[in-house]
């Protein structure tokens, strides 16, 4: 008998069941920081946007650069900075810990988890080192 | 019952699939990853240490050949590894006839943002 044979008909198969969808499952740290890691690297990207405009802003002068700066150090500006500073740490530990999976070491299931952790104490624990670094400095 | 494939079954599944290609952009996105690691660090400790600096001293230190070296690197390596991994995402999120148009706006930004950045680095350091 052929594979195909075992295979239900086109219209037959679309009215079956399809796999859960993601919003019936109870969040895991597993999945959360899957998520969080893509949603921070897309962040990233917008604040790569402020890099760029930060590195123009000190091309083009001493009055622009102090426009930029002001506007950094406003409340709103502060709170960005923040929020962007941990995207950054939780970028840079689940992607430390991505290249761990990679490599093909870390996939039991108890590592898994204490890898996540890991990375959400270390991003957190770093995002506060730099930030009070940062208003020493 | 249908014929018997001549085709070994190895034969005919071997080459089909996503292995067939995007290897190489799942390196490249992996290599500049590496990469952001020592150079992102780098740049995390500069800007704190110059978080209090002027205009002056800013330029000072962009205008070292280590500092405009170590930028333009950051940028070349960020804008790639991120133009890689929105392009995972856009394909994993996106399947109606926008897709294209996304992913091709969103290479040009990243290109036209790293080449923005860098002649801004290197105006600093030849130029301000």
């Amino acid at each position: 008998m052929s594979p195909a044979a075992n295979r239900p008909a086109a219209a037959e198969r679309s009215a079956g069941p399809l796999s859960p969808h993601l919003q019936i499952y109870r969040p895991q740290l597993t999945s959360v920081l899957s998520f969080a890691h893509r949603l921070s690297g897309v962040a990233l990207g917008l604040y790569s946007v402020v890099l760029v405009a930060w590195l123009i802003a000190a091309a083009a002068g001493s009055t622009p650069f102090s426009t930029m700066q002001t506007a950094m150090r406003s409340p709103g500006g502060q709170l960005l900075l923040l929020a962007g500073i941990f995207c950054f740490f939780l970028h840079l530990c689940g992607g430390i810990r991505h290249l761990f999976w990679d490599a093909g070491y870390g996939f039991e299931l108890t590592s898994i988890y204490t890898s996540g952790w890991v990375v959400v104490v270390a991003s957190a624990t770093l995002t506060a080192i730099a930030w009070f670094a940062g208003s020493v400095l | 019952m249908a014929a018997k494939p001549i085709r070994s079954s190895v034969g005919r599944a071997a080459g089909l699939g996503s292995a067939r290609e995007g290897v190489a952009q799942w390196w490249a996105e992996r290599a500049f990853a590496v990469a952001l690691i020592p150079l992102t660090l780098w740049l995390a400790v500069s800007l704190i240490k110059h978080s209090g600096s002027d205009h002056a001293s800013v330029i000072a230190w962009l205008r070292s050949p280590w500092a405009t070296l170590l930028v333009v690197l950051l940028l070349i390596s960020l804008f790639s590894h991120l133009a890689l991994g929105l392009r995972v995402i856009i394909e994993d999120y996106i399947h109606s006839g926008a897709k294209f148009a996304v992913l091709l706006v969103a290479r040009f930004l990243c290109f036209s943002l790293c080449i923005a950045g860098i002649l801004a680095t290197l105006r600093i350091a030849m130029i301000a």
